[in-house]
């Protein structure tokens, strides 16, 4: 079997400068990955070159086995911060989605009735079909991340890669979102997630914890540790027993780095 | 009533100018539309300022304006990229630095020469007054070339707008598509110029669009909206100018960024009024 990424001691980051080095990965179809960390610890610059918007500095890297960004149409990307949150793109909701299908009908080619009913299909699945007419700049937030997550379950992609996607999500649509990915991981797509939600990483099949190395990677039983937490998020962390099990909690606190300055437009709840 | 249209049925100079005008506005709204959706504003004021040496150079050889002008603009866009990617300045810097170094080098070349004068302030303000049959041609071949452009390549463009990164990821190169868009504000100006200057065809690339992304709720229709706001704009300057016998050029440009603050007092007001209705800002839905 192909797997859908592999890595070998990759190094990624900006201007030839690494911001993570020797990554070894590997996820195969119906995977989930999680990389955790603070601000800064390089998940978004990882998910970006995997993505094929960043040129990995050295090391190995395959997407479907061959180098990232060949194959379009298989990979999906959803970024913390879009233009149109600024308010001014004059576009309905259900235009925004729709895009999300160009990439397979290219320049010019006819938009099919399987492309709009994807597009429905995603619409109801993040329950904002209600909304489908309206401008997105006249949503709130949450809702504009919703819309955004519609678009990359439209593109129906083997491989998903989302950067903090539950960002200014309600606590509803926040569970709605976990049924969503176990549904694409059911069809058979991958997801790649990064997220300082260590409750929602727990739930991948393998866990990576950078800051700005690899501390760790592997089970999430084994990655996600109070020690190596504390070290990845430089703080101890907040043990709450429930039942037969323990919730380890991050504090605000720790989220307080920017990478990069401008790439973190989202407050993190 | 009668003054409203008999100029233009009357003097065929003032039916060549709103004809050339009009043009001008709809081929400056599709282009401008994207101008305004990707922020790009100053390299956009920079490209319509920067064709001045292009234009200088090519008059005082003997050579066609528009010529000197595309020289001017892929010289303005080349220099601005070459700065961008090569060093670790940013871009608005690089355009501010090409824009002075270029509208500089402009007047330089017209200070040769004293005879130069008249066609300076031609080239900065235009002279829509004093089009011909060839120069409606020019425009309408531009405004055909934009056209094409905008709906060949109106999926990236849009995903452009949307989200350089989407663009990206779907096979379209945000840096190869934000240069093509340049070529289409480049087209603009360069067919422009004859018409509404250099200085004032920047009005008509943002004013008219910017009006109209106040209102639409789609790109299409603010595109719409930009092209009729534009020749409204065209058609009130060049009246404004033949009763009152002012600048007809920047008539034009002056009523287009009148008509954005307009419709932006009575948006705002509408928009106050129905705050007061509800008791508060609330996002749809």
């Amino acid at each position: 079997m192909t797997p859908v990424l592999a890595t070998s001691d990759l190094a990624v980051g900006y201007s030839g400068r690494p911001v993570v080095e020797h990554i070894d990965l590997t996820l195969l179809p119906g995977q989930a990955l999680s990389l955790v960390g603070v601000n800064g610890s390089g998940k978004s610059t990882l998910l970006k070159t995997i993505a094929g918007l960043l040129e990995p500095i050295s090391g190995e890297m395959k997407v479907f086995g061959d180098v990232p960004g060949a194959a379009p149409n298989r990979v999906a990307y959803l970024g913390q911060f879009h233009a149109a949150a600024e308010g001014l793109l004059p576009m309905q909701v259900r235009d925004v989605v729709l895009m999300a299908r160009y990439r397979r009908r290219g320049l010019l080619g006819r938009l099919t009735r399987a492309d709009h009913a994807a597009v429905e299909a995603s619409l109801e699945r993040l329950e904002i079909g209600r909304l489908a007419t309206k401008p997105l700049r006249a949503l709130s937030g949450g809702q504009q991340r919703r819309v955004h997550l519609a678009h990359v379950l439209a593109s129906e992609a083997d491989l998903l890669l989302l950067d903090e996607p539950t960002a200014g999500l309600d606590a509803g649509a926040n569970e709605r979102y976990a049924q969503l990915i176990r549904e694409e991981l059911d069809r058979g797509a991958s997801v790649a997630v990064a997220t300082h939600d260590v409750r929602d990483a727990a739930r991948a099949d393998c866990v990576v914890l950078l800051a700005g190395r690899v501390i760790a990677a592997g089970a999430p039983r084994d990655v996600l540790t109070q020690e190596q937490l504390a070290h990845a998020f430089g703080i101890a962390l907040l043990a709450i027993p429930h039942g037969d099990h323990t919730d380890l909690i991050v504090p605000e606190d720790a989220h307080a780095h920017d990478e990069h300055g401008m790439h973190d437009r989202h407050g993190h709840a | 009533m009668r003054s409203l249209i008999s100029p233009f049925l009357n003097n065929p100079f003032m039916t060549r100018s709103l004809i050339a005008g009009i043009l001008v506005a709809v081929s400056c709204s599709i282009a401008g539309t994207f101008v305004v959706l990707r922020g790009l504003a100053f390299l956009g004021d920079a490209l319509a300022h920067g064709v001045l040496p292009g234009v200088a150079g090519a008059l005082l050889l003997g050579a066609p304006g528009v010529l000197g002008a595309a020289v001017g603009a892929g010289l303005m866009i080349g220099g601005v990229n070459l700065v961008t990617r090569k060093s670790r300045l940013s871009s608005d810097t690089a355009i501010g630095l090409l824009f002075v170094g270029m509208l500089g080098l402009g007047v330089m070349m017209v200070s040769r020469s004293t005879s130069f004068t008249g066609d300076i302030v031609g080239i900065l303000f235009g002279e829509i007054l004093g089009v011909s049959r060839s120069d409606i041609v020019q425009q309408a071949i531009a405004l055909v070339v934009v056209g094409v452009f905008a709906r060949v390549f109106a999926r990236p463009l849009l995903m452009l707008s949307f989200d350089p990164e989407q663009a990206d990821i779907a096979g379209w190169p945000s840096r190869r598509f934000e240069t093509l868009l340049l070529l289409m504000v480049t087209v603009c100006v360069v067919m422009s110029f004859q018409t509404v200057g250099t200085l004032l065809v920047f009005g008509m690339l943002l004013a008219p669009a910017g009006t109209g992304a106040l209102i639409a709720r789609r790109v299409w229709a603010m595109m719409a909206w930009g092209a009729l706001f534009g020749s409204l704009s065209v058609w009130a300057g060049l009246l404004i100018s033949y009763h009152f016998d002012l600048a007809a050029g920047a008539s034009v440009v002056v009523v287009a960024v009148a008509l954005f603050f307009v419709v932006f007092t009575i948006q705002a007001v509408r928009e106050s009024l129905a705050q007061r209705r509800t008791g508060s800002v609330a996002p749809v839905g």
